[in-house]
């Protein structure tokens, strides 16, 4: 067991699939070695509800789509020594950012309206306001580590985290790529 | 035009490459030197077989007494050339190109058909692109659909004109052209009509595999099918030339 003291790590994931939270999940049994090392304090993956002041390592998966989104960003960034940017929604947009080529009233028109036969209608209550253009994570606030992949794979997952936790900084370049 | 048919009777000079001593043909460019002596030179418009275009710059090269830099495609080797293909300033440069092609179009690799077997994709990857660093045009561009055996995406090409070539020079039928300027730059078929309309394309799919993204495909493939062959090109590039 190691004897260093744990580094706490905050995940969420933004407009994305949560398949790079399910990538994290498919490290399987070094899993346990990391909770040796690492300390989930907030994640869709834990129950805590609010971040805490001091992360050091932050992790977002998917884009900046609606004003929920800019929001927890924001607050990523503000609360967390380290922030990395997972998977390629986050890194570049990827099919989220797809929506950027129509008009965001016509995006929700067809979700909403065109392509729903019973009681078409756009819901304003209890679901945040989406932004006209989406934008990848650095595209709203400063990122520290930048990690592509759709999604990227639990190794490069791995990698990085083994690299943070060594007080390293990470090359994601040697492990994944876009649309790996 | 094809490139120039090599002459029998010419010159050899000698010169340095990343301080190797070589000595190469004069009428060869500093690209063909490079890969005869397997000094990699990252490129995605050039491709051996067809006529040089200069458009990427991804093989940019530093010559000594030069304060410019030079494409390796489109300069002939000189007596006494010093040459660097791997510097910083090189990395950097190349680095940006490559993070300017991906924020003028809609390069989504992960619902390409092209995803893993893109040259740019590629390229990105080597040059340590893990991310854009300018905002993304977000830009339209349409997808022509209309011949029956392969596709036209816009928003993949990266204006290498490869196609062109090709289309021109080897199977000689120039049904690709380019039209339009700067980011309204086009590749078109015939007078820009839909290309399963037009009346020169032989269906032969030269353009098709020597696209080095997910911009010209076949019809039906699927996410991370399309896996091209360009075998083909030198081997018709020599009997066009034999000719």
């Amino acid at each position: 067991m190691s004897t260093s003291p744990k580094i706490t790590v905050a995940t969420t994931w933004l407009d994305g699939c949560s398949g790079c939270h399910m990538s994290f999940l498919d490290m399987d049994e070094r899993l346990i070695e990391l909770v040796q090392q690492v300390d989930i304090v907030y994640s869709p993956l834990v129950d805590t509800k609010t971040l805490p002041d001091h992360v050091d390592v932050g992790i977002l998966e998917g884009s900046i789509s609606s004003e929920d989104d800019l929001e927890k960003a924001h607050a990523f960034r503000k609360h967390c020594k380290i922030l990395v940017s997972l998977g390629d929604c986050a890194v570049n947009g990827n099919v989220p950012a797809m929506r950027n080529h129509f008009k965001l009233a016509d995006v929700v028109d067809h979700a909403y309206r065109d392509t729903v036969t019973v009681q078409p209608q756009i819901p304003t209550r209890g679901v945040p306001a989406l932004l006209s253009v989406v934008k990848p994570i650095h595209g709203v606030v400063g990122v520290d580590v930048f990690v592509p992949g759709c999604p990227p794979s639990a190794d490069a997952i791995w990698y990085v985290l083994s690299e943070l936790i060594a007080g390293r900084t990470p090359d994601p370049s040697t492990v994944t790529r876009f649309g790996a | 035009m094809p490139p120039p048919a090599k002459q029998p009777n010419v010159r050899v000079v000698t010169l340095t490459i990343d301080g190797r001593d070589l000595s190469a043909r004069a009428d060869e460019t500093i690209i063909e030197v490079c890969r005869e002596n397997q000094i990699p030179i990252p490129s995605l418009c050039y491709l051996e077989g067809l006529s040089v275009w200069g458009a990427c710059r991804l093989c940019l090269v530093e010559l000594a007494g030069q304060g410019r830099l030079l494409a390796a495609c489109s300069t002939r080797v000189t007596e006494g050339m010093q040459i660097q293909t791997n510097t910083e300033k090189l990395q950097r440069y190349r680095r940006t190109i490559v993070e300017l092609l991906f924020a003028e179009r809609n390069h989504v690799c992960s619902v390409c058909v092209s995803n893993g077997h893109c040259e740019l994709q590629h390229m990105a990857q080597k040059c340590g692109v893990d991310h854009v660093r300018v905002p993304y045009r977000q830009a339209s561009y349409p997808v022509d659909s209309s011949h029956e055996m392969f596709r036209l995406d816009h928003d993949r090409c990266i204006l290498c004109t490869r196609c062109v070539r090709v289309c021109d020079e080897i199977e000689g039928a120039h049904t690709w052209d380019v039209m339009g300027r700067g980011s309204d730059c086009r590749v078109i078929t015939d007078m820009a009509q839909p290309w399963g309309e037009s009346d020169t394309c032989t269906s032969c799919g030269k353009c098709v595999q020597v696209c080095p993204t997910g911009a010209l495909v076949k019809q039906g493939t699927s996410v991370g099918e399309m896996v091209k062959d360009q075998h083909f090109l030198p081997i018709l590039a020599r009997r066009r030339l034999a000719q």
